[in-house]
């Protein structure tokens, strides 16, 4: 965590959050990822935003899967559970955690190859069902672990260090995510701490499944110049859509408004996510047509990466899986023999059909 | 000339089309005999299809208690005109064939060792309903009542049993009596009862016996195990198991106003998933169960594995069906006993369960969920077609008494007095390690669960001797189960020993009592766990032959015990039945027959 200085934690000053936390009780071990690695700048956000927002560390569920960025789950959050399942298979691993202990924040950190390739169909129904879980991709476009095959969301015609081309076009998350009915769906990227802090505590405090594509950089297996999950690129092509900030119901609200330029999009919790336009761009996060323009130039402009927050709709209009079944706020794991035992009677009753 | 009466003990078959309806009539028949008290066992022999394939249903009546299939079939019902031929070959010498009189096969038959007895039952039907449908569901309800009058059902028995069949709907319970006693007429005034010699007489057999399917068993196990989490992909033959549970759960576990349910069903998207969600609810501290057949084990492996390594609990019951592959999904067999003792790569060992009838279905089921707790480990209880989708009659079910044994979970107040804990750490010395649940507030408590090497305080590791700690005791662990698991139980005396599992209890049992009958003595020992308690192994040094009788080609449990007791492995040999049919007495009679005879010198 300590690699690279991060522009962002110098404008943090308060020592503690508001329930008496310091940053540090938010860290985790050390990063055994390469140096200068877009993962760990994501891990620095993840502590920072879980810091800033005050979540009980002993509440955090770190799921995850396996590969580069499924390790980072060990960096952040040390008094949290972490649990690093199997390759693709988080998603109903992280489900499982969720229904059984609905008062886990669930922070599921995941990889382009974990997500798009062997776990996309797990993926894909954990975004159905509506799990109430943060899901970043650390999204490099390489396989780093196994040293640098494609991954599904490599663009056509990206070019690896080794020299092989690809030949597929890739998969969009956002799309699919957004095809599919989520109702949180942003793009970032793993240099714009800002931007990513934001988004992470908006997730947070979503209730259902909220995804963050986080394009974060692998500086050793694709990071050429023209490599589009490249630093070098990102930092040329990387348009944000608006600035952002997350304002909690707790936190005093001295948004800077210009009239006409910064959207305040309220949160069923009480939370605001604030969206300042910027430039030219008309993009409404509450309009999922515009956030699907924006996807479709993005994919008709090569090169362009377009981040911030595509897509939000609050949960009141479909609720996260809990609500749909009806879980009680008392944790299903929690019950005793009494609470979930039929009685004598009542088990007599059953028996009674089958005489 | 009339026949000898044979009361309360043959088989009776109807053979009838996938989808027509009938399972309502010889659910009827079946559950009428067994409340006049004489035992039954029925099974449904059905083909991998919703509409339109030929189906069987089978009743075994049988005074003396045995459930297993016979082969023979005293009363058959023709019904369907597609396997009249097979129908007539399968029919027992001297039994009776009540043939459908639409079956034009049937007008000539050549077997004069046969009764034969027409019966136009769409005919009989006919007034009750115009419309075809209707009328081919109630041609059903034609041979109830024949089969009534021929084997002198109690009326008053019948009758309750037709209501509570249509629970109770007046219109519908009437027009069904109403075909019934139209059946019953047509074969007082046509039929000749002389030649007809079976007869059902009223025992009190039955009391206070339960008559259920094994899934419908373990689904009341699980629920009384406190599960709260069950995660499923329909496969046949178990999805009835998880169907089963739900519909317990809906009425058990949700508050009066529907607000709340205490339990939660998730239909994965495949089984990879639906393990995925056991092993993650089991990690968060919540009982959790899937149902699944052979393939689903097959895509469950690498899961598994990671629940042994990283010691979650979770609970696999594998409704076992013939393999490999696809396999035959409708027909029985036990033979994913090897699969899923050692499910997954890498050095495995698992819990396996193995429950023989509804009572154990229900309590190995039940007892599985403290087993997963206790030894933090995913454990399966190993059923099979034949148990899971037939109908057995057993002991009633035990309520459970006392908590649930949740294994060695550490909260708040024990952390603060312990002062440490390492997750993977061997404090007792019994091999099982103490956990914490996530959301545990104590600086201790938090750990991180990986598959990959770890050290006994959960940290990764690459090292030899600290990988070699926790792997080593997973085994310790995994082999001292036995001290809870089900031991095996020991029947008979003598020096021939038989050794079995499962579904094939019920013809084994059978067997044993006929050679006993013709003077040939056997012991018994039923394994109902996995690792095998040290007992086996002296029950196999201690008998002169032995004979391990099991539902799949290869021996698999033959092979589990040779490598237990190698000195004896010579000893062991095979009584294999894995045509996919429920398993008869009758290749345990021959085996055991032939294995007895003096060697002949010339």
């Amino acid at each position: 965590m300590s690699r690279s200085g991060s522009p962002f934690m110098s404008e943090t000053t308060a020592a503690t959050n508001h329930i008496g936390l310091k940053r540090e009780d938010y860290s985790g071990s050390k990063s055994t990822l390469c140096i200068g690695c877009g993962h760990d700048q994501i891990t620095r956000w993840i502590i920072q935003a879980g810091y800033e927002s005050g979540i009980d560390p002993y509440n955090v569920a770190k799921t995850s899967g396996i590969g580069c960025s499924s390790k980072t789950g060990a960096y952040f959050i040390d008094r949290g559970y972490g649990i690093n399942s199997v390759h693709g298979r988080m998603p109903s691993v992280a489900t499982g955690a969720s229904v059984a202990n609905r008062n886990l924040v669930v922070i599921a950190v995941s990889g382009d190859g974990d997500t798009a390739s062997i776990g996309i169909g797990q993926f894909i129904h954990a975004v159905r069902r509506n799990t109430n879980m943060v899901y970043v991709v650390e999204n490099n476009g390489v396989y780093g672990l196994t040293k640098g095959q494609f991954s599904a969301t490599s663009e056509k015609g990206a070019r690896l260090k080794s020299g092989d081309v690809n030949q597929y076009a890739d998969i969009d998350l956002c799309q699919l995510a957004l095809e599919l009915g989520c109702g949180f769906v942003a793009r970032s990227y793993s240099g714009d701490g800002k931007q990513m802090v934001a988004l992470l505590r908006a997730a947070i405090a979503h209730r259902g499944f909220a995804l963050i594509d986080a394009i974060s950089p692998c500086v050793t297996f694709n990071n050429l110049p023209d490599s589009t999950k490249g630093f070098a690129w990102l930092r040329e092509h990387n348009v944000t859509l608006h600035e952002l900030g997350y304002v909690a119901p707790y936190e005093s609200k001295h948004v800077e408004q210009e009239p006409g330029t910064a959207l305040e999009v309220d949160m069923p919790d009480g939370s605001h996510i604030v969206v300042h336009k910027l430039g030219d761009s008309e993009h409404d996060p509450r309009d999922r047509k515009s956030a699907m323009a924006v996807l479709e130039r993005d994919r008709n402009e090569p090169g362009h990466v377009y981040t911030g927050l595509l897509y939000y709709r609050p949960d009141t209009e479909l609720p996260p899986l809990e609500e749909l079944r009806r879980l009680p706020a008392k944790p299903l794991a929690s019950f005793g023999a009494e609470e979930l035992r039929p009685d004598r009677a009542a088990f007599d009753g059953i028996l009674a059909q089958y005489r | 000339m009339t026949l000898p009466l044979v009361i309360n003990d043959f088989t009776l078959a109807v053979a009838t089309v996938n989808g027509s309806g009938s399972a309502s009539s010889n659910t009827i028949l079946a559950k009428t005999i067994f409340r006049m008290g004489v035992p039954i066992a029925a099974k449904n022999l059905f083909p991998s299809n919703i509409q339109g394939l030929p189906t069987w249903y089978i009743v075994r009546v049988c005074e003396s208690g045995w459930q297993a299939r016979t082969g023979q079939r005293e009363i058959s019902v023709a019904f369907n005109a597609a396997t009249f031929a097979e129908d007539l070959a399968n029919a027992a010498s001297g039994g009776v064939l009540i043939v459908d009189s639409d079956i034009k096969a049937a007008e000539k038959v050549l077997r004069e060792d046969l009764t034969v007895m027409h019966v136009p039952m769409a005919a009989v039907a006919k007034e009750f309903g115009p419309d075809p449908r209707l009328r081919k569901l109630l041609a059903n309800m034609v041979y109830v009542g024949v089969l009534a009058e021929l084997l002198e059902l109690d009326r008053d028995i019948l009758a309750e049993v037709v209501s509570e069949q249509f629970s109770g709907k007046e219109k519908v319970v009437k027009l069904n009596l109403d075909v019934v006693h139209a059946g019953i007429r047509y074969a007082r005034e046509h039929l000749d009862r002389a030649a007809f010699p079976y007869r059902v007489q009223k025992r009190g057999l039955t009391t206070g016996k339960l008559l259920t399917e094994g899934n419908t068993a373990a689904a009341i196990g699980a629920l009384m195990a406190g599960a709260t989490v069950c995660a499923w992909y329909p496969i046949t033959p178990s999805s009835s198991l998880c169907e089963n549970f739900i519909e317990l759960a809906r009425k058990h576990r949700v508050d009066a106003d529907g607000s709340e349910a205490r339990y939660v069903q998730i239909q994965a998207e495949d089984e990879l998933a639906s393990i995925g969600l056991v092993l993650g609810a089991g990690w968060a501290g919540a009982r959790a169960f899937t149902a699944t057949a052979g393939p689903g084990i097959s895509l469950m492996a690498e899961l598994v594995g990671f629940g042994y390594y990283a010691e979650i609990p979770g609970v696999i019951v594998d409704v076992q069906r013939a393999g490999p592959s696809t396999g035959m999904p409708t027909r029985t067999q036990q033979s994913d006993l090897r699969a899923a003792s050692h499910l997954s790569h890498g050095d495995t060992e698992h819990i396996l369960l193995l429950p023989a009838g509804p009572e154990e279905l229900y309590e190995f089921t039940r007892q599985s969920f403290d087993l997963a707790e206790r030894y933090q480990t995913p454990v399966f209880v190993m059923t099979d077609l034949e148990m899971g989708m037939n109908i057995w009659m057993s002991e009633p079910f035990g309520y459970p008494e006392g908590a649930l044994d949740r294994g060695k979970v550490l909260d708040e107040a024990a952390l603060r007095k312990l002062g440490e804990f390492a997750r993977y750490r061997d404090t007792d010395g019994d091999g099982i390690p103490y956990r914490t649940l996530p959301g545990t507030h104590h600086p201790l408590a938090p750990y991180f669960t990986r598959g990959s090497g770890h050290t006994d305080r959960a940290t990764y590791t690459e090292d030899a001797d600290e990988y070699r700690v926790v792997v080593d005791r997973i085994k310790r662990k995994i082999r001292g189960s036995v001290s809870h698991t089900p031991a095996p139980e020991f029947e008979g005396e003598g020096e021939i020993g038989l050794i079995h599992f499962g579904s094939t209890r019920y013809p084994v049992d059978e067997a044993r009592a006929i050679l006993a009958a013709e003077g040939i003595a056997t012991r018994s020992c039923r394994v109902r766990a996995l690792p095998l308690h040290a007992e086996v192994a002296e029950f196999v040094r201690s008998c002169r032959q032995i004979h391990v009788v099991e539902q799949n080609r290869d021996g698999q449990l033959a092979d589990i015990i040779r490598l237990e007791v190698p000195d004896c492995a010579t000893k062991i040999r095979s009584i294999l039945e894995y045509g996919g049919l429920p398993m008869t007495a009758q290749p345990v009679l021959e085996a055991l027959r032939v294995a007895q005879r003096k060697p002949v010198h010339v």
